[in-house]
């Protein structure tokens, strides 16, 4: 008898999620994880004597579903009762402040139409919602099941009525920059409105594709989307999916790295087998389902020889270069942001729309800009664990930031990426230099050898509308199954994609079980 | 002759680079192109005929002739993962190849379309070419993406080509001296001296596109003259002819293979989905192999076969003498139900037979099939719809064509 029913590929949130589904229809299901801990890209590690952090800061789009399925509250799970407050940075102090409804700092027109836009937008979440938790039809299916989530996407679109359903079908591609520009006049409301959309993404206000489906995908979160930490930070959330993926009886492994996954190959075909370890231990199970990325699954843990050649050239030409680098600060106080109390909101350090789009041209071309765009957040106000008492940590992603950086990553150009960019948020928060212990900057190369993550993309590859929904990561393996029998894919890099969200972790699983049934 | 105001620029060919390319053979085969009816092939001048195509296809079948495959598409593939490559992208298991040995193949896109059929020889323990009717290059990349220890090298230009066949060719090649070449097998390879020059430059494969006894002769393109020199002086007794492309179309068809842009269209050209083939529709089922675990299109040709393809590649004995090109196939003499159409067609002079190559749905396989030809005599129009018999095996294939050694002519 096999020992596992199930072996997953990595330990990030959708693999756990996937992992103690699985587990708990009654199955045996071992994760494997490379690093020394579990979470992925919202692991929590120690970068300072005494100063916490982790890459991913806050969440906006954690699926509810799966908090109550999993029982994420009996592990200690509790999401935060007010979202933060979201602060467009200005030098001299007159910020741009969302907060829920209302937006404060600009005028009483931009007030009013902000009502409309946050309504219109809300009801085209709310329209899409259910289907970041669906399995998407395949091309060219003709099963009556996947024929009615066409059906019912339809419906739903119909229902918004003609006016909305018309103005969805306009707006779901349209950049970031002119649905701005129709409903607003103050240009850093603007950035920082269309900031959600491009974030994690090779992707600019003026880029026509997935910029505004990005943003609605982010806003089917509790909140509205609005940014929060949760109590007990997102340390508190990865040990609520570990603990739920024990108690549900999943065995997990950390400091093990799949090497390739075993193919049975006779004249019936091919068939996952199992799971080598990079150290040559090989471990047997019914299914194998990865987590990681489509690239890593395909190109080297399944190998080329055992897939087909079309396939092998759309998981080659995926985009998955990522775009953010993280700059995380240990500080032996409180920084002091101009005209900001406190600094317990997410900042945005983009004044106007421009200033994205110029940080971008610069990362087309492989360079990083001198001006770059970033988002900021103290996540030990919210969560005092991550530093010693009275000292705090400085969290930012920054924008945009070449995975392939012309010349490469050496530590020179890290280092004059990190200096400017402390440079940067010094001049909104005078005397932040003198609080810095450490400083660390990661970039895009770095997630990737850290995390294990082709090209440190946030979603395993570009969530663009070539390469979403029954698109994602691919056709041939865009509803959890791929070409190889026995082999399932669980990551950001399948549908819905990725962001703390857990749609892919939890369509998976019940696909799996429906196939099993 | 146009003269013009300023000489100089008579020197300057504004069309060069559309110009048609020379085969390596090309001034023997331009001397002997009597009609000077010259078509291209893959970029290459290519002659349809070169006195006249009945009598160069009573050559092939009656005494020896050449068929000039320079334009032909040669690909190396080499290194450790030659033969993994190769495997995965062929749906025949070329694992237990041996050494100087030919076999036929054809390659699938993933939904199991024919993307074009050609040969594999190995000449080395790492080392295969391949030779197809079309480049192939884009798609060899593609195949080749994720395998390391593998070169590909395109030698279409590098090696010069000629496909010699016909019952006396073997007697001819014996002639020209290559000593032992009566016991080469079909699909065997041999190598020879050749001109004195060092090593054997002269590549002789036992494979061909008539259905007979016949070779195929490959030498680097300095040496090209040399051979055809050679060849010809050896063959002069032998009534050794060139022969075009409206010869070899009637001599594979005879022999029942298929050409692009008759029984199939490649899959990678097609813009119609499924306006192209599976294996299995081109009757070419034995190629695909599913003891190998895996292949390209192997899922989608598993389908195929156990659904069966809708149409079914067949040959046809056609009733009186008019070749039924481009006929369209019925179930009833009355012609209100189609069921396919011709694909080739001819009057066959060796087989004294009207037969064919034809689609036929594969549902209608058992029951009555009748053709409608239409036919010219003297400007007039004519129909008339005959009885077609179903043919299992090939019109022609002559006991030589498999003897070693061959029969001696």
């Amino acid at each position: 008898m096999q020992p596992y029913d199930t072996i997953i590929i990595g330990a990030g949130h959708n693999g756990l999620i996937c992992a103690t589904y699985l587990a708990r229809s009654g199955q045996r299901v071992l994760v494997l994880e490379a690093s020394g801990s579990v979470g992925g890209l919202a692991a929590t590690r120690e970068f300072h004597p005494g100063f916490k952090v982790s890459v991913a800061h806050t969440v906006s789009h954690f699926s509810a579903k799966v908090v109550d399925d999993l029982d994420l509250a009996a592990h200690g799970y509790t999401s935060a009762p007010a979202p933060m407050r979201t602060v467009g940075l200005t030098l001299g102090g007159e910020h741009v402040v969302l907060a829920g409804a209302d937006v404060g700092g600009v005028s009483a027109q931009d007030i009013r139409r902000y009502r409309d836009y946050r309504r219109l937008l809300q009801r085209f979440a709310d329209l899409l919602k259910p289907f970041w938790l669906k399995t998407m039809p395949r091309i060219g299916a003709s099963s009556l099941g996947e024929l009615m989530t066409f059906a019912r996407l339809g419906l739903r679109l119909r229902l918004l009525g003609k006016r909305d359903m018309g103005e969805f079908m306009r707006v779901a591609t349209l950049p970031a920059r002119d649905l701005m520009d129709e409903y607003f006049d103050h240009e850093l409301l603007k950035a920082v409105l269309s900031w959600d959309g491009l974030i994690g993404s090779k992707m600019a206000p003026r880029s026509p594709n997935a910029t505004i489906m990005a943003m609605l995908y982010r806003m089917s979160g509790e909140h509205h989307g609005a940014h929060s930490i949760p109590d007990g930070g997102i340390e508190g959330l990865v040990k609520a999916l570990h603990s739920a993926a024990l108690a549900a009886g999943v065995e997990v492994r950390t400091g093990a790295r799949a090497g390739r996954i075993q193919i049975l190959a006779n004249d019936n075909g091919l068939r996952a087998r199992g799971v080598e370890l990079a150290d040559g231990e090989c471990i047997d199970a019914g299914l194998v389902v990865s987590a990681t990325d489509p690239q890593r699954t395909f190109l080297e843990l399944v190998g080329v020889e055992n897939l087909e050649i079309e396939f092998t050239n759309r998981i080659q030409r995926l985009r998955c270069d990522g775009f953010v680098a993280k700059l995380h600060l240990a500080l032996n106080g409180l920084p002091n942001f101009n005209g900001l109390a406190q600094p317990d909101g997410r900042m945005i350090i983009a004044p106007n729309m421009d200033a994205i789009e110029f940080a971008f041209d610069d990362s087309k071309y492989g360079e990083y800009s001198q001006q770059p765009v970033m988002e900021i957040v103290v996540p030990s106000l919210h969560h005092s664990s991550l530093a010693p008492e009275g000292q705090h940590v400085l969290s930012a992603h920054i924008m945009y930031v070449p995975y392939k950086l012309k010349g490469g990553w050496t530590e020179e150009a890290r280092a004059r990426l990190c200096e400017r960019a402390v440079d940067i948020i010094a001049q909104y928060a005078p005397g932040l230099k003198q609080q810095i212990l450490h400083s660390e900057l990661l970039t895009p190369a770095d997630l990737e050898r850290d995390h294990n993550v082709t090209g440190g993309h946030w979603h395993h590859t570009e969530l663009s509308i070539d390469q979403m929904l029954m698109m994602r990561p691919t056709y041939g393996a865009a509803q959890y199954s791929t070409p190889i029998p026995g082999l399932f894919l669980c990551g950001a890099g399948s549908h819905p994609g990725g962001g703390l969200m857990g749609g892919p972790g939890h369509n998976a699983a019940r696909e799996i079980l429906g196939k099993k049934s | 002759m146009i003269t013009t105001m300023n000489p100089e620029s008579s020197a300057i060919d504004p069309y060069a680079g559309e110009r048609l390319k020379e085969s390596h053979f090309h001034p023997r085969q331009a001397a002997l192109n009597l009609r000077d009816a010259w078509s291209s092939w893959n970029g290459y001048k290519f002659a349809d005929y070169y006195y006249d195509e009945e009598y160069e296809y009573f050559c092939v079948r009656n005494s020896c002739a050449t068929y000039d495959i320079c334009p032909m598409q040669k690909y190396y593939v080499s290194g450790k993962d030659a033969q993994a490559m190769l495997n995965r992208m062929v749906t025949r298991n070329i694992a237990n190849m041996k050494e100087q040995r030919v076999t036929y193949v054809c390659w699938c896109t993933d939904e199991g379309r024919m993307v074009d059929d050609g040969t594999i020889f190995k000449l080395g323990p790492d080392k295969y070419m391949l030779t197809c009717g079309s480049p192939c290059l884009a798609w060899l990349r593609k195949s080749a993406f994720g395998f390391d220890a593998l070169t590909i090298e395109d030698m279409s230009d590098e090696i010069a080509a000629l496909s010699f066949q016909g019952p006396t060719s073997c007697a001819v090649l014996k002639k020209m001296g290559l000593a032992g070449i009566d016991t080469l097998k079909p699909f065997g390879i041999m190598h020879f001296p050749f001109a004195g020059s060092s090593g054997e430059p002269l590549m002789v494969s036992r494979t061909g596109f008539t259905g007979d006894l016949g070779y195929e002769l490959w030498i680097e393109p300095g040496l090209a003259l040399d051979l055809w020199d050679a060849l010809y002086a050896a063959g002069s007794d032998y009534g050794i002819q060139p022969y075009g492309e409206a010869a070899t179309n009637m001599a594979r068809l005879e022999a029942g293979f298929i050409m692009p842009g008759r029984e199939f269209n490649e899959a990678l050209k097609t813009v119609h989905y499924q306006h192209d083939q599976t294996p299995f529709e081109l009757s070419l089922g034995w190629l695909v192999d599913f003891k190998k675990p895996h292949f390209n299109g192997r899922l989608a040709l598993l389908k195929d076969r156990d659904n069966g393809p809708e149409y079914t590649l067949v040959k046809l004995d056609i009733e009186g003498n008019k070749p039924a090109e481009e006929s369209h196939l019925y179930s009833n003499e009355r012609c209100t139900k189609e069921i396919g159409y011709v694909t080739s067609a001819m009057w066959s002079p060796v087989v004294k037979a009207n037969i064919a190559l034809a689609m036929i749905k594969t549902q209608y396989l058992q029951g009555d099939i009748w053709a409608e030809i239409y036919y010219g005599r003297e400007l007039r129009h004519n129909s008339k719809v005959v009885r077609c018999t179903l043919q299992d095996k090939p019109f022609w294939a002559p006991g030589r064509a498999r003897q070693t050694p061959p029969p001696a002519y």
